[in-house]
């Protein structure tokens, strides 16, 4: 299977073919809208070894994330990044070159803090081979991790070693009715205290506070903190980690990715907060530009998360030595350009 | 030799006190904390601002003259070694904390900011930087972006780069990269990962932005000593298996615990093979519930002796052993080579065996530190430098172990980073395509190889030169080059 790939990728190098990288297609809305062949990952699956002890998972592109969530489970171990399924189908491969996580994020770390090595496959067709399976690896550059959120721009994802944590033995929901800015301003000052926080979230005047830990840990949290215990309270993160809300069915939807502690951004009211408010979803029909650079101005940047038509220019531009960086990067990784072309940056 | 028509232009762009090329002046900075490697800087400068540093790399990119980047010069893998004909930069003097955010846990610190100092300058928010390389009192924290620094406590807590979030860095041709941002993610390729780890040889740092934590409430240790290393290997993986996360969880081996507690008097068990250290920390509850744990699961791994700290007093007692390791094994021998592999921790036993018949072999001793919880083991080999040809042996020997961690599905460096003491190394570890990658990803940020030369990434032919072939699955991996 891998060497169909390669032949693949070969021949798409010799003709200067473009390709679309497919993993289950569960986030096809996301970035730039690109043109070419499809290239899937689908039906290269399997989980090639996993070591509960290790905390190390390897598992080939096209498995699906339930399918590795289900086997974690079995050990009571999970994907600590909380990757987005949206819909179902989402791929290992397809959440890596995404690169999204989910409410954990800002207490456990994002997706690619938890890529330890990969295989994949550059734009000549070349397989390789970089990082490990082992958690402190300083050998060479971390092309791992620049892997992460390159949307397939850089090669094809073949296999991705993760390092996978223990699932916490006792979980809490907590809802306070709080205004947007207590809500932000709360958020931040617990997040610089010992307490055992997995989650937070702000909506319609409730803010939404997950701790997770030992059951007399996140007993004793809760008596620290007061409110309200959200009953189905893994219905409420799952919802949101997957965007499956009615919030988020509005087009357009923005990404605003913030200094955490930036107070209320006042543009408008159709806003959902996470992250400990460094990420503000925003619906808005403002231009492109202004939403850019009230993000900019917040220390941060702007992306047009979903769409009402294909996307054309989804993130927000880099700075010009930036953009020659990236220039150089595809150039290397992928010199005629053919994989997932306009889905990252517009020219390549 | 730099030319004196270079050297006076340099001068142009510096005080004079930044300036140095008398002999003396330039003896402190011929080496990094891998005393073995020497060689004497050409010039040293010491820019005092960011303007500063980008006028020496716009000056070098036009004159075509190579830069090292160094920061305290507490490296141990030869990553600031001086380079014949090259500009020694050094960062030290760019020192002040520029801002600090207790609400948004940030620190905003110019590269040559030791790493403790960050940590004392927030404690007063209850806040702390993470990751603490045994060096902390006194590494700075551009070379710990450069190096991707680690410490006792990855495990739970990671390593520099999931620690910062912004940096200012400077290409060679002296253009300004703005780096990550205030939020928890940027647009584009993940080049703060890129940039960390990197060894200086694609940019130069001069602001880190990084992340801070709250201190723990609580912070307990166990001590658990073993009859056998395979034993303490396996409750290490039991521990995690149980679903604790430990803070540290270190392990030393017969002649490290013998040599540490004759050093500081630790109160260590003597007569035993390995000995644990397990520290978990976090909000109080939880501490407790993981000391329940733990004790139980070094009971049933076979523990010959558990103890739990009681005081704070006796908690840092048990670490003060540990912490003393090196120069308590320093004390057995004239010298001591410390290698930095890391192995997957199921095959510690299998590793320890053959190190130990390697120390049979070549004659040298060995005592072994493990960062147990993330598989990062140090070797300490000792030997006498003043005997002819032990340094050399040493380090073949050192070589060896590398290339039994990386046989084992292991890497030749956890966190000490390549620099030029392990680069016939990475030609075991990678694969030509591999290798070539990197090359490319240097030639994206600096063309013309002057940042650095020579280190990180060894060159092609230099492999097959070295005879230090990445084999693999059978397949020798530079076949299409000529060896002799």
């Amino acid at each position: 299977m891998l060497d169909a790939y390669i032949e693949r990728i070969r021949a798409a190098h010799a003709n200067g073919s473009p390709l679309i990288i497919h993993g289950g297609g569960s986030k096809s809305f996301y970035g730039g809208a690109d043109e070419g062949e499809v290239l899937s990952s689908r039906k290269f699956t399997g989980i090639v070894d996993y070591q509960p002890k290790e905390l190390v998972l390897t598992a080939r592109a096209g498995t699906p994330l339930a399918e590795i969530e289900a086997q974690l489970a079995e050990q009571n171990q999970m994907l600590a990044f909380e990757p987005p399924h949206f819909g179902g189908g989402a791929t290992l491969g397809g959440s890596i070159a995404a690169g999204l996580s989910g409410p954990r994020r800002p207490y456990a770390g994002a997706a690619r803090d938890f890529v330890l090595g990969v295989r994949m496959i550059d734009g000549t067709g070349q397989p390789l081979r970089f990082g490990g399976q082992v958690i402190k690896n300083v050998a060479g550059y971390d092309v791992s991790r620049l892997m992460v959120g390159a949307l397939g721009t850089l090669g094809f994802l073949t296999e991705v070693s993760l390092k996978v944590l223990p699932k916490p033995a006792a979980e809490a929901t907590l809802q306070f009715e709080f205004d947007e800015a207590t809500a932000i301003r709360t958020m931040n000052q617990w997040a610089g205290q010992p307490l055992p926080l997995s989650a937070t979230s702000w909506h319609a005047g409730l803010l939404s506070v997950r701790l997770s830990g030992a059951e007399t840990a996140v007993r004793a949290a809760q008596a620290r903190l007061g409110g309200e215990v959200l009953k189905d309270a893994d219905a409420f993160w799952l919802r949101l980690r997957d965007q499956a809300t009615p919030f988020f069915d509005k087009r357009p939807l923005w990404r605003l990715a913030v200094r955490p502690t930036m107070g209320p951004l006042k543009l408008g009211d159709a806003q959902w907060i996470e992250w400990g408010g460094a990420v503000r979803w925003l619906a808005s029909d403002l231009p492109a530009a202004a939403l850019r650079e009230a993000a900019r101005s917040c220390g941060g940047h702007a992306t047009l998360f979903r769409g009402n038509a294909p996307i054309d220019g989804a993130f927000t531009p880099l700075a010009p030595a930036l953009l020659t960086l990236h220039r150089n990067l595809k150039q290397r990784f992928d010199p005629k350009g053919i994989f997932n072309h306009g889905r990252l940056v517009p020219d390549f | 030799m730099l030319s004196p028509a270079f050297l006076s232009q340099l001068r142009k762009l510096l005080p004079p006190h930044c300036v140095l090329n008398e002999r003396e002046d330039l003896l402190p900075f011929e080496s990094d904390g891998l005393a073995a490697y020497r060689n004497t800087p050409d010039v040293v400068v010491l820019p005092e601002n960011e303007a500063q540093v980008a006028a020496i790399l716009k000056l070098c990119h036009a004159e075509k003259i190579a830069v090292v980047a160094r920061g305290a010069g507490t490296g141990l893998s030869a990553g600031a070694l001086p380079v014949d004909g090259a500009v020694l930069l050094v960062l030290a003097k760019l020192n002040r904390i520029k801002a600090i955010d207790p609400l948004a846990r940030t620190a905003v610190v110019e590269p040559g900011v030791r790493n403790l100092a960050i940590s004392e300058a927030v404690a007063v928010h209850g806040l702390y930087y993470a990751p603490d390389p045994s060096s902390q009192i006194a590494c700075s924290i551009g070379g710990n972006v450069a190096e991707n620094s680690g410490g006792v406590h990855c495990l739970k807590y990671g390593l520099t780069v999931h620690n910062i979030q912004k940096l200012r860095a400077w290409t060679i041709a002296g253009e300004l990269l703005e780096i990550g941002n205030e939020s928890l993610d940027a647009p584009g390729y993940d080049l703060l990962a890129l940039l960390t780890g990197s060894e200086g040889m694609l940019a130069v740092i001069t602001e880190v932005t990084v992340k801070l934590l709250p201190r723990p409430e609580r912070a307990q240790v166990v001590l658990a000593a073993f009859d056998d290393v395979a034993k303490a290997g396996a409750a290490v993986g039991n521990i995690i298996a149980a679903g604790v996360i430990p803070a540290g969880l270190e392990m030393m081996d017969r002649l490290a615990i013998q040599a540490a507690e004759a050093f500081v008097h630790a109160g260590y068990p003597l007569d035993c093979e390995a000995l644990l250290l397990c520290e978990v920390d976090g909000v109080n509850e939880e501490v407790s519930a993981d000391i329940f744990t733990v004790r139980e699961v070094l009971t049933a791994s076979g523990a010959t002796e558990i103890r739990t700290a009681d005081s704070e007093e006796q908690r840092l007692k048990f670490w003060a052993g540990r912490k003393a390791a090196f120069p308590a094994v320093g004390r057995l021998a004239p010298d001591y080579y410390c290698m930095d592999g890391t192995i997957p921790r199921g095959a510690l036993p299998q590793v320890l065996k053959r190190i130990s018949e390697l120390s049979a072999e070549y004659g040298l001793a060995v005592a072994n530190v493990f960062h147990a919880g993330d598989g990062n083991l140090h070797p300490l080999i000792l030997f006498d430098a003043n005997q002819p040809g032990e340094l050399a042996k040493a380090e073949d020997f050192g070589g060896k172990i590398l290339e039994l961690c990386v046989e084992v599905g292991g890497t030749i460096t956890g966190e000490h980073g390549v620099g030029l003491e392990k680069i016939k190394q990475m030609c075991t570890q990678f694969a030509t395509p591999e290798l070539t990658r990197f090359h490319d990803v240097k030639a994206a940020f600096d063309p013309d190889r002057l940042l650095n030369p020579g280190k990180a990434v060894p060159e092609l032919h230099r492999c097959a030169e070295w005879g230090a072939m990445h084999v693999h699955g059978g397949q020798l991996s530079h076949p299409e080059l000529p060896r002799f």
